[in-house]
């Protein structure tokens, strides 16, 4: 379980372009939760995940993990990276061996794991992203864009993470990539009951997985609740320059002009259900 | 550690050094520095101290910036300071045996000679990142064109060698932050570039390198073609936005610095 106490973050303190980027934020996460955190840019997103695993530390408040508290000195913080696993928005900035295996082995490697142990697991982690195994002797850098981030995945999967956390993984993906990237997500929350924190900006990318949504604005928690609860509230975050899912916003229309739909909607799968039961409705009349 | 730098960190503002004309600003900031190197003395030291805390003021930088551009610099300055202090010969002020007969002494001259060093270093980084903090990377290789123009009579390449400059101090700052973020992605695999000898922290620098290199030679590639398309070729008949003039600041200012520079070298050789 994560959880911050009265979390606040400066940059660059005292300097002209000092920026307090983190405002008390107090945020609790459930093991086996599958949370999206949205918000503009600048909002404090990526300051906020980053705390997580120890990258950055807060200038005052406090981050437990299962209990421990990471702002304080003598912390392991190796074993705190190795339970929870970050992957960063690129995948050019960690990606750097001459195969795909050895990329993903670093992690384990790092570890002090055994030559087999670590073979195990980059196989493992490998099968959980879909990388195929004849891509392992590749370069990374001959791979597509979403390839690269897979394996960037795998590389923090092959730690075996209890956590894992990942900064706007499908921004600059096409359809199809973005696709199998969310369905590697759904899954390895599904199967392994991984907790797993979401950044993006797509609206539609977290009606689609996420359990639970945090709305963070000029580097507040906005809203903190699930995926309905969060998008009952549409205007708000359209105010703060955010947005419901284009389904959303097409069935609010439709029910403005007195289609009586349910309000709920926030997936294309479900309004399609809805659409296909309003159709046979009418049918049957 | 890499934000600190502060080379190619324009700070924007409308200070008297802000309104000088580029050129000039470079060609005095090089007079200061020669003459920095010139005087040895107390009593120069103490007016040319003085003269760098009045620039600081008068640049409206605020100097906790500076300071903090200064803390890359520390190991290269403790460095020559050690090395000033222990290995200059002369009048013996303490000395100790230590193993197999070595004996290390600190000598007067010594002492002098590393206060001398630790001065002129700092001094040095000050006087010329107040000349980056206040002139934009764009004037500042446009300065260096003009003064370099003259040459262009014997083949110096001008307007390439500024516009290879330039492109590297806008990068600098770019490469920087990339860096760190490199630096964080490879800590959250567990990498460690902290502990270890010489030789395993110099392979734990691998895992940062090779992404630095790869997206230096992406951007560099990139920056190519965003310049190509937009028809970039070279400097012949380029007009500038902007024309570089001389007005009373600069002149004001060169008139100082020539005085500066007469009372320094009257006081480092005549008393």
């Amino acid at each position: 379980m994560i959880k911050t106490e009265n979390l606040n973050y400066i940059y660059q303190p005292g300097m002209p372009y000092e920026k307090h980027a983190l405002y008390d934020v107090n945020i609790e996460i459930p093991d086996g939760d599958f949370v999206a955190v949205i918000g503009h840019t600048g909002s404090g997103k990526s300051t906020l995940i980053q705390h997580l695993n120890g990258l950055i530390k807060p200038t005052s408040g406090h981050i437990f993990i299962d209990g421990t508290d990471i702002t304080q000195p003598k912390v392991d913080m190796k074993s705190i990276r190795k339970k929870v696993g970050l992957v960063f928005q690129y995948p050019e900035h960690q990606l750097f061996e001459e195969t795909v295996y050895k990329d993903i082995a670093f992690g384990p490697k790092n570890m002090g794991l055994h030559q087999d142990e670590i073979k195990e697991r980059v196989m493992e982690a490998s099968r959980l992203v879909n990388i195929d195994e004849s891509i392992l002797e590749k370069s990374p850098f001959d791979l597509s864009g979403g390839q690269k981030r897979r394996v960037a995945i795998a590389g923090v999967l092959s730690m075996h993470p209890k956590i894992l956390i990942l900064d706007e993984p499908t921004a600059g993906l096409d359809p199809r990539g973005r696709d199998s990237l969310l369905e590697v997500l759904t899954s390895l929350h599904d199967k392994l009951n991984m907790t797993i924190i979401l950044v993006s900006h797509s609206m539609e990318d977290v009606a689609k997985v996420a359990k639970n949504i945090i709305v963070m604005n000029k580097g507040t928690v906005f809203m903190h609740g699930s995926v309905a609860e969060v998008f009952e509230r549409g205007r708000e975050l359209i105010e703060i320059g955010l947005n419901v899912p284009q389904v959303t916003q097409l069935f609010n229309k439709l029910n403005e002009m007195g289609a009586g739909l349910p309000a709920d909607i926030y997936t294309v799968k479900y309004a399609a259900k809805i659409l296909d039961e309003r159709m046979k409705g009418i049918n049957n009349v | 550690m890499f934000k600190d730098i502060t080379i190619g960190q324009y700070i924007d503002g409308s200070s008297f050094l802000h309104r000088m004309n580029a050129s000039m600003k470079i060609i005095l900031t090089f007079v200061i520095i020669v003459m920095l190197f010139v005087i040895s003395h107390i009593v120069p030291y103490v007016l040319f101290i003085a003269f760098s805390v009045f620039l600081v003021f008068l640049s409206k930088v605020p100097p906790l910036y500076i300071l903090k551009g200064l803390r890359p610099m520390i190991f290269i300055i403790v460095f020559t300071v050690i090395l000033n202090l222990f290995l200059t010969p002369g009048e013996t002020l303490w000395q100790q045996k230590i193993l197999f007969g070595w004996t290390v002494k600190i000598t007067y001259e010594g002492v002098r000679m590393s206060i001398l060093m630790f001065l002129r270093l700092t001094l040095l980084v000050t006087v010329t990142s107040l000349l980056t903090l206040t002139t934009s990377p764009i004037m500042l290789t446009d300065g260096i064109e003009k003064i370099l123009k003259p040459l262009e009579v014997i083949k110096v390449p001008a307007h390439e060698i500024a516009m290879m400059m330039s492109i590297a101090i806008r990068f600098i700052p770019t490469l920087a932050e990339e860096t760190e973020k490199i630096i964080k992605a490879q800590t959250a695999r567990g990498a460690d570039f902290e502990s270890g000898n010489i030789i395993m922290r110099a392979k734990a620098m691998i895992p940062i390198l090779v992404p630095l290199f790869v997206s230096a030679f992406r951007r560099a590639d990139e920056l190519a073609t965003a310049m190509d398309a937009r028809c970039y070729h070279g400097g012949k008949n380029r007009t500038r936005m902007k024309q570089m003039k001389m007005c009373a600041n600069d002149y004001i200012a060169a008139g100082m610095t020539v005085l500066l520079s007469a009372v320094l070298l009257l006081t480092q050789y005549l008393i």
